[in-house]
């Protein structure tokens, strides 16, 4: 096992990131799958990972706990906000949010428990490969469960026509707070499991950029279902390490990615539906 | 010396309204939150230095080269990225995000090809006379900023409300089926307006790497983000609600520096945004257009 030992030295950092970065994606796929852009994920992510390593740090209390709080309080943060903010709709509801998450960096900037500007250091080497496994397979589950439920249901008609969603029934308002406080939840949980692997964390982690990086795995791997984000935010963990020798145009590259899957896979690349045409068109191929 | 914390804040808020001018026209007559401004602003202060430095061309005449620059470039996103969404009708966070990826490629090339660290403007090239008027200092720079942007803003006000043009892009920010119905060139004024947006954003460049004079790769994104304040603050795709949020934007970050701290100067522009959106989200001047996705 000894290459394995090698290969987990060097890029266990790396398989971490995709198991924490489909999390992310996910958290910003339900927000979605409900019809809502928002750029408030990475700043969840970050009160998340405070949150977290703040109670391991100086509570002395253990993981679970610790992850279980990096959830609730950007859930808790996600409802204050988000009763008065998802009354906004499209790109109001996007600029809001990215206000709101330049706020918290701010705040979190000048806080002197959150070490200001320094940031957090030290923060105990907490995470294991299984917790991020387990974590992402809990998300995945809870996630594929709510999608045949009746909230996946309400949430997929909001997403389509909210005016007709409501015309149905549907408690339009209810539900996105509650697809805005699940998605900040995952963020949060994803914050904290990234901080006690990094062993350093500051608030420029959790800028705007990083609101992008989220939205560019989601939309790259296609936010129609699950398979998607998660495949999305693989690929593009794993792209850097592989684009290593162009080193400054590695994030050009990135942006070239996200604007031609825009244009030309507008579902993502995890299309079922493109998919199955593709193949069938091959099967045809061949008979012929 | 709250004069002269006026005299800075009509400085800096006279740049923010520049730049959110061309970000709310994109948004009046395309529909579209460009957030490819912030780049194609940090683009215009490379052009202009590039120009003074290599061609050895006067400021004014670099900062007319600029403004072509920047105006081509927004024109060449608009005919490859915006026009292609346009043809398929996407929903509009795709424009958002696809521009996003614009940005991002932008401000890496640059950063690529001149390096991350701040460059400036060679020695004797920026005005260094200065008046003082009883205690208060005012550089031509200040001046030259002022007159710039207001008379820029005055020349994009007068040809919305009093020219046939201007007449043809409200049609359009009214309804782009209606006016092409109506015989108007939809598809050009598109360009057009594409075109004169980046061509804003690129003097707003130009005028705060003078002002500075530390021009950088990632000066884009913090103005960006100012000029999302400034838009929603004035009413989105508003002109006088840019010019009018800018110069407020302007005042209460100065003011926050001076009276406050500085170190809430970055919140500021996102606490007004918050709350704008939480009490009025029409913005002072707007009317919310209700786009169909």
């Amino acid at each position: 096992m000894d290459w394995w030992d090698g290969f987990w030295a060097t890029y266990n950092t790396v398989v971490f990131s995709i198991g924490v970065n489909a999390m992310l994606a996910l958290s910003i796929y339900v927000t979605l799958s409900c019809g809502l852009l928002s750029l408030a994920n990475a700043a969840f992510m970050g009160i998340g990972a405070y949150t977290a390593s703040l109670i391991t740090m100086e509570a002395g209390l253990p993981f679970p706990v610790a992850l279980a709080a990096g959830g609730a309080l950007p859930a808790l943060v996600a409802l204050v906000i988000g009763m008065p903010t998802l009354r906004l709709s499209g790109v109001y509801l996007a600029m809001a949010t990215l206000g709101f998450g330049e706020v918290v960096r701010v705040v979190v900037l000048n806080m002197g428990i959150t070490g200001g500007p320094m940031g957090l250091n030290g923060i105990p080497p907490l995470t294991e490969w299984w917790h991020i496994v387990l974590l992402l397979g809990v998300t995945l589950a809870f996630l594929a469960r709510l999608r045949r439920s009746k909230v996946g249901r309400a949430f997929e008609a909001i997403k389509e026509d909210e005016v007709a969603a409501r015309l149905m029934g549907v408690n339009v308002a209810g539900y996105k707070l509650l697809a805005f406080v699940i998605g900040a939840a995952i963020a949060g949980v994803a914050g904290g499991l990234n901080a006690h692997y990094t062993f350093t964390i500051g608030a420029n982690n959790y800028a705007f950029e990083n609101a992008v990086d989220i939205l560019t795995m989601a939309v790259f791997g296609g936010t129609g279902n699950l398979i998607g984000p998660t495949l999305g935010a693989a690929i593009l963990t794993l792209l850097p390490e592989a684009l290593r020798q162009f080193q400054g145009l590695r994030l050009a590259a990135n942006g070239l990615i996200l604007v031609l899957v825009v244009l030309y896979l507008p579902k993502g690349i995890w299309d079922p539906r493109r998919l199955r045409d593709w193949r069938a068109r091959r099967a045809d191929r061949k008979v012929k | 010396m709250l004069e002269q914390q006026l005299i800075n804040a009509l400085s800096l808020g006279s740049v923010y309204a520049l730049f959110a001018l061309g970000f709310t026209l994109v948004f009046g007559v395309l529909g579209v939150i460009n957030l490819s401004h912030g780049a194609i602003f940090m683009l215009g202060s490379y052009a202009a230095l590039l120009l003074v430095d290599k061609l050895a061309l006067p400021l004014w005449l670099a900062m007319l080269g600029a403004m072509l620059i920047t105006g081509l470039i927004g024109l060449a996103v608009d005919y490859l990225v915006l026009k292609p969404l346009r043809a398929r009708n996407a929903p509009h966070l795709a424009p958002m995000i696809a521009t996003i990826g614009v940005a991002i490629m932008l401000t890496n090339i640059t950063q690529s090809l001149f390096g991350a660290e701040n460059r400036r403007f060679p020695q004797g090239i920026i005005p260094e006379d200065s008046m003082t008027l009883g205690n208060l200092h005012v550089t031509a720079v200040q001046v030259g900023i002022v007159v710039i942007a207001f008379v820029l803003m005055l020349v994009l006000l007068l040809t919305m409300r009093r020219t046939q043009l201007g007449r043809a892009l409200r049609a359009i920010a009214e309804s782009p089926k209606a006016a092409y119905l109506l015989g108007i060139n939809v598809e050009g004024l598109f360009y057009l307006t594409s075109f004169a947006a980046a061509a804003l954003g690129g003097a707003a460049g130009v005028l705060v790497g003078l002002s500075f004079n530390a021009i950088s790769p990632f000066m884009g994104q913090p103005m960006l983000h100012k000029g999302i304040a400034v838009i929603i603050l004035g009413g989105m795709g508003d002109i006088r609600g840019a010019m009018i949020g800018g110069l407020f934007l302007g005042f209460a970050e100065v003011m926050t520096v001076a009276y406050i701290s500085s170190d809430f100067r970055d919140a500021v522009a996102f606490g007004l945004l918050f709350l704008i959106l939480l009490v009025r989200p029409s913005g002072m001047f707007g009317k919310i257009l209700e786009r169909k996705a």
